[in-house]
């Protein structure tokens, strides 16, 4: 009887280590939620921060930290999608596709400041915007595309093939069946990889260091003029984002609040990066019923 | 149908074929020129400033600041790998135990409530693992084991949370994926649970839970901000658990802002980032060559 002794024994054991695990997380996200539950307020989100003296707050660093996100999005989504499509749709196996295949996977396990790094000689110096949001969005890019491409090449692969062979059938060519039937089709798994990734790209700190820089100027919402320092629309101005600011916050931080903003910011980025990861679930559930009819 | 009609649609065939190529494409060019730029930088420490590659791989006098600037990496090296392999010691048994729970102990909590939690785990920015280090771990380091809590210590047990997700994911799509043949055959012979996890799954998942384990090691070493946070930066070999150190990923984001570009100094870092480059690339190649090996045999 001795094997069902360690059977039981086992099973308690990897009943505790989940429940470690779990009651792990809790006390983390508690913590970290407590901590900044005093700032969790309308004039900590938006107003500036303030050096040398207490009662900063965030609004420049959450603005960009959004702005970054959007553009970001916009650069690597087409792209990536692209990039997926062809893998799933076109890629013949073989030698150029295991090339792709190695890059993806080289770029995906790229530490993200030797990311940062490429963007402060490419995207900084060589093409002189300097430290920006435009510079800080090519660096997030690089790290999302290859993100991007496999959500959407497995998206695309998990599409049943009796699709593609009735709009085919109908006389369609690839490229209307890979627009008008696959890509729908496939869209629940790739919104909701979106969302997740967007998750990713917000906390994201040590490659925008040196690519949209450590420094935000003050922002003036009613100026609408692009080139313009203090314009929002301005893409080439520094722009800190709140993860840059908490790691700044604490090595250098001059404010005698430091440490209270950085619980603050602590707790807004997770909130941030909790409401996208049940967003994406909530959608992912949403889209999967509405597409196979499912209740 | 129309002539025309036909033509433009040919057309637009190969012109959405040509699009989605180049995308393709662009992946191999980014890769490339990453290594390139990176190499062209940092190659400069030996080819320019001629400094021998071996005292900067071997030496541990790192004073870049000097009219003959020393670039000796080894404290770096050293500091990276120790904190790496230690965080994965943590790390690795608890990931696979919590991948065994999701799969084959209680696949419905492990459902709605262990992946989820792990998804959880991986969305947390790494500032903030290094935040809560700093306002958490350090403090409490400090008070019950001495020092003054930034250590290689502080540094091994951020990394090993960090690095628990991933191990817990593709350890778990591994089991996940074995044939429930093998399952049943187990349980067939009279196998227990246990008995069927320690002597079929575990041995069957093998490669992919290897490949879980470099995965983890990859990102504990290209860490840099969490970690840096909590290891209190001297250029200095730890020798015990309780000492300051640092490691590539730390000594690059400190020092990167500091320095003018082309000195000795600046080029020193990029060396480092280059070593951070081919050491991901490492990775990567080592698991393609263990899941080469079969999924099971």
């Amino acid at each position: 009887m001795k094997a069902k002794l360690y059977d039981k024994i086992a099973t308690i054991y990897f009943y505790v280590v989940a429940g470690f695990l779990v009651a792990f997380l809790i006390s983390l996200i508690g913590y970290i939620l407590y901590q900044g539950r005093t700032r969790l307020n309308l004039s900590f989100l938006t107003s500036p921060p303030k050096f040398m003296e207490a009662g900063g707050g965030i609004g420049p660093q959450l603005f960009n930290s959004i702005e970054l996100l959007v553009i970001t999005l916009i650069i690597s989504v087409p792209i990536g999608l692209g990039a997926g499509i062809y893998m799933a749709e076109y890629a013949r196996p073989g030698l150029f596709t295991e090339v792709i295949r190695l890059s993806v996977e080289t770029l995906s396990s790229m530490p993200s400041i030797v990311v940062g790094l490429f963007g402060l000689l490419v995207f900084v110096t060589m093409t002189g915007w300097g430290y920006s949001l435009m510079a800080g969005a090519l660096a997030l890019t690089v790290l999302n595309l290859p993100v991007m491409t496999r959500v959407s090449e497995d998206a695309i692969k998990s599409v049943p093939s009796s699709l593609r062979e009735a709009s085919f059938a109908l006389g369609a060519t690839k490229w209307q069946t890979i627009t008008k039937v696959v890509v729908p089709a496939a869209m629940p798994g790739i919104l909701t990889g979106i969302i997740l990734t967007a998750g990713r790209i917000f906390g994201e700190a040590a490659a925008l260091l040196y690519t949209a820089g450590m420094s935000s100027p003050a922002l003036n919402f009613s100026n609408l003029n692009p080139s313009s320092p203090t314009s929002p629309l301005n893409l080439f101005r520094p722009a800190e984002t709140l993860a840059v600011y908490i790691w700044k916050v604490n090595s250098e931080g001059l404010a005698p609040d430091a440490r209270q903003i950085a619980d603050g910011a602590s707790a807004v980025l997770l909130l941030a990066v909790l409401t996208f990861n049940l967003f994406a679930r909530w959608l992912g559930g949403v889209l999967y019923r509405r597409m196979t009819g499912e209740r | 149908m129309d002539k025309r009609y036909e033509v433009a649609r040919k057309r637009q065939d190969m012109l959405g074929k040509v699009i989605v190529f180049s995308s393709a494409v662009l992946l191999i060019v980014l890769v490339i020129s990453l290594f390139y730029f990176v190499a062209s930088k940092g190659l400069s420490t030996f080819i320019v400033n001629k400094i021998p590659l071996k005292e900067f791989l071997f030496s541990a006098e790192w004073r870049p600041d000097r009219e003959v600037p020393q670039v000796g990496a080894l404290p770096f090296i050293v500091g990276s790998v120790l904190v790496s392999i230690f965080a994965i010691l943590i790390s690795a048994p608890l990931g696979v135990s919590s991948a065994i729970f999701m799969v084959e102990i209680s696949k419905k909590m492990g459902q709605k409530i262990l992946q989820p939690a792990i998804e959880i785990f991986v969305g947390i920015p790494s500032v903030v693992y290094g935040w809560l280090g700093l306002s958490v771990l350090v403090p409490f380091i400090s008070k019950h084991f001495g020092g003054l809590g930034f250590s290689l210590l502080a540094g091994i047990l951020v990394l090993a949370i960090m690095t628990l997700p991933t191990i817990t994911s593709v350890s778990a799509d591994t089991i996940r994926s074995l044939p429930v043949e093998i399952r049943e055959a187990s349980y067939a012979l009279g196998a227990t649970r246990w008995q069927t996890i320690r002597h079929v799954l575990i041995p069957a998942a093998k490669p992919g839970i290897l490949t879980a384990i470099i995965l983890g090691l990859a990102r504990a070493f290209g860490e840099a901000l969490a970690v840096q946070m909590v290891i209190g930066n001297r250029p200095v070999i730890p020798k015990s658990f309780l000492e300051p150190m640092s490691t590539i990923t730390s000594i690059i984001t400190m020092e990167m802002g500091n320095t003018v570009m082309g000195t000795a100094w600046n080029n020193a870092l990029w060396s480092l980032a280059l070593l951070l480059l081919i050491i991901s690339f490492f990775f990567i190649i080592l698991i393609r060559l263990v899941g080469r090996r079969g999924m099971y045999r």
